[in-house]
């Protein structure tokens, strides 16, 4: 579904040099991934460039979906084809409503597949199931997307849109940082209720924690804009209790091959 | 041009998002009965005559002319305003032109000349659709003379006065010679002055103590007549304890030539009383190459007595030179003002704009909430004064304003004038300027949203302090509008 | 901008100065400056004294009627008191490790300065070093303070008899403060002195300036002092200005100031005491990534009034700027803030900042403040704020329920409001001088028995 190969990206415009350098990685359909790494190995700016953001530039490498490069693809239309990221820091926007904001995603995707939209009436009890089903407080709903929502609320509000736009590739960018138990039990019960064999996930991550509530089928490390090794859910295990130490030590190392 | 209007929130449907031009452009062919053109003494009596006026209100207008003599003479047009034009030839233009039916001014709608009425249906003033007009009354203001007031009668009941100018003038004197001049007297301003001497016609309403007005008022004006100047005159008194929403909206046709709108609006809240006056201004603000457009020069002022409120709220979309500054004089204790704005300029458009909040009495609160966008090569200036005057022991305000651009060509400028004379006072100013977030913008088009779309949802969200406070219809039309205004600005 | 109704009856005593002054000279030595002085003096004329008249955007709040009526003479060269170098050390800021520049009654005195010359620094009379080194300072004086459209930087420009030149090699880090000690002595009433000051920081070099005015005397005069600072690429320089004049004075200074290519120029300015005060200042960041910080503090009590026109351009990608100004007000006095922020077309990511807050303590003042934002580029962060108002009660009550008295209090946030400026103050013996000061001007200050 998902081919990455030899992935380098900088910054737009910056004096530093590239954040990602040689990135490999294969996702296949319904897989789940995770990618584990120390803080500034380029774990969000991987995820933000999956997703297309314009502040960077791949400099050189690939990346595909379903044999299809979608280097050249805006952010939107990258949407449509199914990814979906869940933001470590959500944009607050003042005088959207979440509702608002829902409906019109879900129209403008169903109108790039030339699906018919949904009437306000059939939308209105889609987001209302899902809000019940992510539990998220509904009087939040009310408000202005994000805008004075706590870093548990604001996750809980990713995974609603998780929830109501069923992407075929959800790239979770430290979703799990800030949040309490609780907060992570809900993320994981989101992310395994939408576990399907046509469905994959790329979870993001610095710790292990969340890895406890879904057990990824392949976890790479990410070191210095590479993914240095690769393994099922031991290797996770391993950082857990050992730490990044060696990865980061390990630089000249070849990098292992990505993928299963 | 689809012409059904079944709803009044529908006054702006035109939504073909593949069309970019001005939509509400067309000419009405209707026989306009015209005063020669240029301005004179013998014009203003002629204006004066056609309305059968009575002495006293020639005697004023001719005041104001002569007065306007010397301040042309002395070169007094304002300049301080940040908005360029060519001079403008006051001789070069019309000051009245009447539908030639309305000689016989038409008691119920069936007597409108129907080409008019179709006229208005193009526009959206859905007239009559009684059933669905319910909450709205409308008095329309074509070519500077009121065409119909519907509603009439329900409001009799309760002793409201909504009708033309000129009506008021004849039915309703006594009200009409107190408290015309009374808030922005004809010696206040250049375009004032000149509005004072010519205007043809406009909207009156009175609501009397302790009333409730249960619906909107609402005056829909249009200039039609190619190189006519429109000057309307708005009265709007609020008698004590007494309660009125009041909505404005306007449209021009498509002309090359550009054309002046110089309207004044004179707001009286006696004690305890309330007034909300709403704007959607959508001239035709020129083409994409900034040729043509209507130059609104209108000067707008509310008097607040004891514990009176009022209220303005404009969105304003139109106009090639948008020159305004609705304002509240808080002479009364415990009175409040305030202003809500969303002013919009694209293209060539030029909008200096913001309100002056004079509090005179104790305990006075006003509230600024401003926002302008500028895009393409528009200008956007915010302008604002609030003075304390000695006396004002706890006056407050609070002014927020906030500007974004869009485009590398557009400028966005804020000038407050913050006076205070009262130590007693507490006030707080604060603005920003900015563009449209990145991540605000990435954030929804990951979520699939169009670039085009992600803009008018993000500037629309940030309108809404100011969009909330339009009745329900205006709201509709206000955020349909600046969507419409931006189209082609984005990308 | 400013065009006279009519000429002011007072325009001929400045023009016999003037042609006093270019007898006495015989004609300046550089015939740059001598030709521009008379540039200046003609657009002086032509401009005559601003008035308040409507469309005068700049003068708006400043009534400057005085003047026409008022002459001011400037006194020539002679007239220098016999100041000690005690009643200096007493009367004004003062550290004998600063490299000073005296400069009594609008004359550079080499005998009272000190530590004029050291590596990379040197400091010397303007006039003179015009005349002996012509080239350079020609070419920089009046190049920042444009004549044009600015009646007393054209009348400063027409009448300075002397100057200090500041001159900071490139690379060079001067470890201890410039000095430039504006002393007016206890003469003659109605005196006018034109002091001017031109800054030369080389490229990556690093200093601090200091710009005081003391008035010794109580007599009125007038002071229209020019300064021009021309920073290097990469250069940084900070500027304290202490304005301390009496309370019968008019003081009308002119700061100009340009920010090539990733320099930093930090200003803090003190401003109290004369009957009409004007600080023009106006920093131009003409080379990207160039940072600008315009900070001050204003007291005016009894009838004073002061006036802070302070303005900032951005022409150029990655500027930061920031004008923060606080303001005491006491008795019938009058305080004026006119900030501008002006975003060119092209000067992207430019931050902008400018606030100016307000402590009001008593009926009869007036604060005018208009922080204004004019930006023709979009990709820009800026915001302003303003705020006026009264000594907050809630923190009275505070301190006086833990048994301060009430005159103790209201000091105590009074000098706390002014406290952030002050801070500021660098060195140390500067800013303790102006606790100190604050420490005498506060208890003083009418406001109606807050204090």
């Amino acid at each position: 579904m998902l081919e990455v190969t030899n992935l380098h990206a900088r910054v737009v415009d910056a004096e530093d040099g590239e954040i990602l350098k040689g990135l490999n990685l294969t996702v296949k359909s319904g897989e789940i991934h995770a990618i584990m790494g120390p803080n500034g190995s380029g774990k969000s700016t991987f995820a933000n460039v999956l997703a297309g953001r314009p502040d960077y530039e791949v400099t050189e490498g690939d990346i595909k979906l379903d044999g299809e490069s979608i280097l050249e693809t805006p952010p939107n239309e990258r949407a449509h084809k199914g990814i979906f990221l869940a933001f470590q820091y959500p944009a607050e926007i003042p005088g959207v409503r979440p509702w608002q904001f829902m409906k019109a995603a879900l129209d403008s995707r169903n109108e790039a597949h030339g699906e018919k939209k949904l009437s306000v009436r059939e939308f209105s009890k889609l987001f209302d199931s899902k809000v019940a089903e992510v539990k998220i407080n509904p009087d939040l709903m009310k408000r202005s997307l994000n805008e004075g929502f706590s870093g548990g609320e604001k996750k809980r509000n990713e995974m609603l849109q998780l929830a109501i736009l069923e992407p075929r590739l959800a790239v979770l960018d430290e979703t799990d940082s800030g949040l309490d138990v609780d907060a992570m039990g809900i993320v994981a019960n989101a992310v395994n209720a939408l576990r399907s064999p046509e469905r994959s996930f790329i979870i993001v991550t610095h710790y292990v924690r969340l890895l406890h509530h879904i057990t990824p089928d392949i976890v790479h490390v990410l070191a210095d804009g590479r993914l240095v090794e690769t393994g099922g859910p031991e290797l996770a295990e391993e950082v857990e209790r050992e730490g990044y130490k060696r990865f980061l030590s390990g630089q000249e190392a070849e990098p292992a091959p990505a993928g299963a | 041009m689809t012409t059904s209007s079944k709803q009044p929130q529908k006054i702006s449907r035109n939504t073909d998002l593949s069309d970019q031009e001005y939509r509400w452009g067309f000419v009405t062919d209707v026989d306009a009965d015209m005063a020669p053109k240029g301005l004179s003494e013998d014009v203003v009596r002629f204006i004066s005559a056609r309305k059968s006026e009575p002495e006293w209100l020639l005697e004023w207008r001719l005041k104001a002319y002569r007065h306007w003599l010397t301040l042309q003479a002395s070169d007094a047009e304002p300049k301080w305003a940040k908005v360029k034009y060519p001079p403008i030839d006051y001789q070069d233009m019309f000051y009245y032109s009447a539908p030639k039916r309305a000689e016989d001014a038409p008691q119920s709608l069936d007597e409108v000349d129907p080409e008019l009425l179709e006229a208005f249906e193009k526009l959206g003033v859905p007239l009559h659709e009684r059933e669905k007009l319910a909450g709205v009354a409308v008095d329309a203001v074509f070519d500077s003379v009121s065409v119909a007031t519907t509603f009439a009668a329900k409001l009799e009941e309760l002793g409201i006065i909504f009708c033309s100018f000129s009506e008021a003038v004849k039915n309703h004197p006594d009200l009409v010679r107190k408290h015309l001049g009374s808030v922005v007297p004809y010696t206040d301003n250049f375009f004032a002055t000149l509005n004072s001497a010519v205007f043809s016609d406009g909207s009156f309403a009175y609501v009397p103590p302790g009333v409730r007005c249960p619906i909107e008022l609402m005056t829909y004006f249009r200039i039609n007549t190619e190189g006519s100047g429109q000057f309307e005159r708005t009265l709007i008194i609020a008698d004590k304890g007494a309660f009125v929403s009041y909505l404005e909206g306007c449209t021009a046709p498509i002309r090359r030539t550009s054309q002046l709108h110089a309207a004044v609006v004179e707001l009286v809240a006696l004690d305890d009383s309330e007034i909300k006056y709403s704007t959607v201004q959508n001239w035709f603000p020129g083409t994409k190459e900034g040729v043509g457009g209507v130059y609104n020069f209108v000067t707008k002022r509310g008097r607040a007595d004891r514990a009176a409120k009022i209220s303005w709220t404009q969105v304003e979309t139109g106009s090639a030179i948008t020159w305004k500054y609705p304002s509240v004089i808080l002479r009364g204790d415990n009175s409040v003002g305030e202003f809500y704005s969303v002013a919009l300029t694209n293209n060539y458009q030029q909008a200096d704009t913001g309100t002056k909040m004079i509090h005179i009495g104790k305990n006075t609160k006003s509230t600024i909430v401003a926002k302008g966008i500028s895009a393409g090569h528009g200008q956007n200036t915010y302008r604002g004064q609030v003075k304390i005057m000695p006396g004002a022991e706890n006056a407050t305000n609070h002014t927020q304003c906030d500007s974004l651009l869009i485009g590398d060509k557009c400028g966005a400028h804020t000038v407050p004038y913050i006076e205070v004379q009262n130590p007693t006072a507490r006030l707080e100013h604060e603005a920003s300027t900015s563009k449209v977030s990145d991540d605000q913008l990435f954030y929804l088009m990951q979520r699939g949203i169009s670039d085009e779309e992600a803009h008018h949802m993000i500037i629309t969200g940030w309108s809404r302090d100011v969009i909330k406070e339009l009745p329900f219809e205006f709201a509709m039309e206000a955020s349909q509008l600046l969507k419409v205004s931006l189209e082609g600005a984005v990308g | 901008m400013t065009t006279a109704a009519a000429p002011s009856p007072t325009i001929a005593s400045y023009a016999r100065d003037f042609d006093e002054l270019k007898k006495s000279r015989g004609g300046d030595a550089s015939p740059l400056l001598a030709s521009l002085r008379e540039r200046a003096w003609s657009e002086f004329e032509r401009l005559g004294f601003p008035t308040t008249r409507r469309g005068n955007e700049l003068w708006k709040y400043t009534d400057l009627r005085r003047l026409d009526s008022e002459a001011f003479t400037r006194v020539s060269a002679d007239s220098i008191g016999d100041i000690t170098a005690e009643t200096i050390r007493e009367r004004s800021p003062w550290s004998d490790d600063w490299h000073t520049a005296v400069v009594i009654d609008g004359q550079f005195v080499s005998a009272l300065s000190r530590n004029l010359s050291v590596e990379g620094l040197s400091i010397s009379e303007l006039v003179q070093s015009a005349a002996d080194d012509g080239q350079s300072v020609d070419l920089a004086l009046g190049k920042l303070a444009v004549i044009e459209g600015n009646p007393f930087v054209a009348l400063n420009t027409a009448l300075f008899e002397s100057g200090v030149l500041i001159c900071v090699a490139d690379g060079a880090e001067i470890e201890r403060p410039v000095h430039v000690l504006n002393l007016f002595t206890d003469g003659a009433d109605n005196r006018a002195f034109y002091p001017r000051t031109l800054l030369q920081a080389g490229a990556n070099s690093n200093v601090t300036v200091i710009e005081s005015f003391v008035s010794l005397g109580a007599g009125p005069q007038l002071v229209a002092p020019v300064f021009e600072i021309a920073l290097g690429s990469g250069s940084h320089v900070r500027h304290c200005r202490v304005q301390l004049e009496n309370d019968r004075s008019v003081h009308l200074g002119t700061t100009r100031v340009d920010l090539p290519a990733n320099s930093e120029f930090n200003s803090t300015t003190f401003a109290t005491g004369p009957a009409i005060g004007r600080n023009d200042v106006h920093t131009r960041l003409s080379g990207e990534g160039a940072a600008c910080t315009l900070h001050g503090l204003y007291i005016t009590n009894g009838s004073s009034h002061q006036d802070n026109e302070i303005s900032t351009t951005h022409e150029k990608p990655h500027g930061t700027s920031h004008q923060y100004y606080k303001g005491i007000l006491a008795g019938k006095s009058r305080a004026v803030f006119s900030g501008k922020v002006l975003v060119k077309p092209g000067a992207m990511k430019t931050v902008a900042q400018q606030k100016d807050l307000n402590l009001l303590l008593s009926r009869g003042v007036e604060i005018d403040t208009k922080p204004s934002l004019e930006i023709y580029a979009d990709d820009v962060k800026c915001a302003h704020g303003a705020t006026a108002g009264h000594v907050d009660p809630n923190m009275l009550f505070y301190l006086l329920s833990r048994g301060v008295s009430h005159h103790e209090a209201a000091k105590m946030l009074i000098i706390g409001f002014a406290s952030e400026i002050v801070d500021e103050f660098e060195p140390a013996p500067l800013r303790e001088y102006l606790y100190r000061k604050l420490e005498q001007i506060v208890p003083e200050l009418e406001s109606e028995g807050i204090l």
